[in-house]
């Protein structure tokens, strides 16, 4: 915990961090390679103790900018500061101490656990890692632990493939939290659990976080959740951050078009709502993240684009009368209640446009 | 008849503890055109069941009855159970990595399930399908995505890759496994409406296995309300939402945040679910159940009527004083939009 941070800098920094992934060029007879453009210029800052929120459209770069902060993939450019530490260019050794301070639990369930090691095992991997309490004391703080996120301890020998999907997700979360670590990067941590677990498991994450100070970034495609667990929320959208700010102010005061659609397009555990619910539906093709669009990555599926918006990328500011902890990356931002239904862009790029669906 | 009914299905597995019971007579049908949706808590056996019914659950002890078209799923022969797979039952599963393979090819594998089933369709064929299909599904740039492996998709797309070949037959019937849990509104609303267009144009049913409540309100006519391995609930969509009878149903809506309580606790329903090893003969809710009495740790309630209306059924012994229950609930729903609108 003495690490030397100084007063107002925050736990965790990134600035301009972009990851690439090379793919095979889409022509055949050409054998250049592509990049995916995964996460492209993210700047953003986490404090101590606080929960960011983050989320976006699938493939937006989300768990790749959570493997880049947990330092299991290098960066292909831009910095990363830890407790006032730049760790982005770590080598294997100087990084371990920091796996313990950075904990990540995984979007996939299945694809992270060993199918052939028990549970208890797998869970008390991290002790075993760097070499802390071993023995019946191990198996005691794993059964520990697998009761704190709902797992029967008396099922510390079986076997992955014995449990379901949710009780899968919990093994990840019970692993994760073992070595108490600062920083804990959640991908989709309840997704894949039913309303009452989730409830469960994010009880669970709050009451650690006032226990044990812990810091969150949590990565969700419900709004509704993360916006429940988050202090602030950033927006991502095709490998850049589109608009970050305080839950509610982002609920309240949205400025960006795509923030606006995500939350008009939440289904509402209610009939009554689902059935009135007015929603921004954007068509037109994801865009390809090898390709990313020019200007505006948004421009083609915006009901607000303009000519301006395909030219010219927007800086992520403050926009209008918004304070600095409200950023926007959009040249022409919502204004409170505005009406987005009922925009049409001013350019057509290749017939791609926007239908809104009023409810019948 | 329906579709599918699924009668009295039970399947347990043999482990070094004992026999674990993950699905306990369990009966639904699914009409032609019609979202049954399946919800309920994890692991109380809905993956199991579906899987079953398709023939993909191994080392397993099953009896009951699961007819499709008249055909017994549980009593068929592996070649019948073949074709009717895909073709008459296209499955999105809820765990994408495992049931693409790996080491081949995106478009390769779809492909190939095509031809599995038709060898009169050329590759090049199979090929452009392929293409259409990842389109349809909204992967961008599908002609060069065709070529990838699993593992340089998203998550999220790897889920929409398994839709497009759970759909590449025009299946009568599709069981969609949390086919949308990895994927965000804006892309789960497109795949849902990828699946409703599927069903308005080919009738397809549906059924839906989902903890998204939200997506249940949306789309399904009928509800089945899991815990421990049998249904607590069965009923339309408005009934389960608004005038539910078991108190699990009530849990579980319950457990849900509500707009704008930002970092409070949230109210799951206490305790643990139950072993499936040896369940007694009992309510399996009762050790959770706020309203369990003596009656209920004697005997296990049947699925039936509630108010004697054939189309509400629940498992619970509490009388179905269904308008005082009711009302009760919809005053403490109401404004609960619960996530915002
Ligand atoms: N190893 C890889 N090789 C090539 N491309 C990759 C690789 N890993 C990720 N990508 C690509 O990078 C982009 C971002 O993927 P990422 O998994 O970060 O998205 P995500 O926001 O987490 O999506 P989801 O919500 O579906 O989990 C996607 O286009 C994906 O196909
Ligand atoms: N091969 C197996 N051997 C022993 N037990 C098993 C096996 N497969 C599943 N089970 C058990 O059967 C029960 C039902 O599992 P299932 O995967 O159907 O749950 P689920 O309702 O789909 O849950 P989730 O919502 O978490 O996906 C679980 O308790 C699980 O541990
Ligand atoms: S900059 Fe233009 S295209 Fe981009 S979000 Fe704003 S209005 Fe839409
Ligand atoms: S039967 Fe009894 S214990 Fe079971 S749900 Fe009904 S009231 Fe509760
Ligand atoms: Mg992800
Ligand atoms: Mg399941």
């Amino acid at each position: 915990m003495t690490t030397g941070v100084q007063p107002g800098e925050p736990m965790l920094r990134l600035q301009e961090v972009r990851k690439h992934f090379p793919v095979r060029s889409a022509h055949l007879l050409e054998r250049t390679t592509e990049q995916v453009h995964a996460v492209d210029g993210v700047s953003l800052t986490v404090s101590r103790g606080e929960t960011l929120g983050l989320v976006g459209e699938t493939g937006c770069g989300k768990s790749t900018l959570a493997r880049c902060i947990a330092g299991l993939v290098g960066l292909t450019s831009g910095q990363i500061w830890f407790e006032g530490r730049r760790i982005d260019s770590l080598s294997t050794r100087q990084m371990r101490p920091l796996r313990r301070d950075i904990q990540v639990v995984f979007q996939d369930p299945y694809g992270s656990l060993n199918p052939r090691r028990r549970v208890g095992s797998i869970i008390g991997d991290p002790f075993a890692v760097h070499g802390l309490v071993s023995g019946t004391a191990r198996r005691r703080a794993v059964q520990d632990l697998m009761e704190m996120v709902g797992l029967n301890p008396e099922h510390y020998n079986r076997f992955p493939a014995e449990f379901s999907g949710g009780q899968r997700q919990r093994i990840g979360v019970a692993r994760a939290l073992a070595l108490h670590p600062k920083l804990v990067i959640c991908d989709e941590p309840v997704s894949a659990l039913d309303v009452s677990i989730q409830a469960q498991i994010i009880n669970l994450l709050l009451d650690l976080q006032s226990e044990l100070g812990l810091t969150y970034v949590f990565i969700s495609h419900d709004l509704s959740v993360v916006r429940h667990v988050s202090d602030r929320i950033a927006v991502m959208y095709l490998g850049r951050i589109a608009e970050v700010a305080p839950s509610d102010e982002l609920f309240d005061r949205t400025r960006h078009p795509y923030t606006r659609a995500l939350l008009s397009a939440l289904p509402a555990p209610d009939p009554d709502l689902a059935d009135s619910r007015s929603r921004i539906v954007l068509s037109g093709d994801v865009p390809s993240p090898v390709h990313p669009p020019s200007g505006c990555r948004f421009h083609p599926r915006c009901p607000k684009a303009t000519r301006e918006c395909t030219e010219v990328e927007p800086d992520l500011a403050p926009v209008l009368d918004d304070g600095a902890e409200h950023l926007a990356a959009c040249l022409h931002p919502l204004e409170v209640g505005e009406d987005l239904t009922r925009a049409r862009p001013s350019v057509h790029p290749a017939g791609r446009t926007v239908t809104t669906e009023v409810p019948t | 008849m329906a579709l599918l009914e699924v009668d009295d299905l039970h399947v347990s597995f043999q482990t070094p503890d004992g026999v674990v019971e993950a699905v306990r007579g369990l009966s639904f049908e699914v009409d032609d055109g019609q979202t049954l949706a399946i919800v309920g808590e994890s692991g109380s056996g809905k993956s199991v069941a579906t899987q079953t019914i398709t023939g993909l659950t191994r080392g397993a002890t099953v009896s009951g009855r699961a007819r499709f078209k008249g055909t017994d799923l549980l009593h068929c022969s592996t070649e019948q159970l073949r074709q009717i797979r895909g073709a008459g039952i296209g499955m999105i599963f809820q765990d994408p990595l495992s049931s693409l393979h790996p080491y081949y090819r995106v478009g390769w594998q779809i492909v190939e399930m095509i031809r599995a089933h038709d060898r009169t369709v050329t590759k090049a064929q199979a090929r452009r399908r392929a293409v259409e299909l990842l389109g349809l599904v909204g992967i961008p740039a599908p002609e060069n995505r065709v070529d990838d492996y699993p593992h340089q998709f998203s998550g999220g797309m790897r889920q929409r890759v398994m839709i497009a070949m759970a759909m590449a037959l025009n299946p009568a019937l599709l069981i969609a496994d949390e086919p949308t849990t990895a994927l965000d509104v804006t892309v789960q609303e497109q795949v849902l409406s990828v699946m409703g267009r599927l069903q308005e144009e080919f009738g397809t049913a549906i059924v839906l296995i989902t903890h998204d409540l939200g997506i249940v309100a949306e789309l399904s006519d009928e509800v089945v309300v899991m815990y421990a391995g049998t249904a607590m609930e069965r009923a339309s969509r408005r009934t389960i939402f608004y005038e539910h009878h078991h108190p699990y149903t009530e849990g579980l809506l319950g457990s849900l945040p509500r707009t704008g309580g930002t970092r409070e606790r949230l109210t799951p329903i206490p305790g643990l679910p139950p072993s499936l090893i040896g369940l007694p003969d009992a309510c399996p809710f009762a050790p959770r159940c706020g309203y369990a009495w003596s009656r209920c740790h004697e005997q296990a309630p049947p699925l039936s009527p509630v108010y004697s209306d054939p189309h509400h059924l629940s498992a619970c012994w509490l009388p179905g004083q269904r308008d005082e229950r009711a009302q009760a609930r919809r005053r403490t729903q109401t404004g609960s939009g619960v996530r915002a609108a």
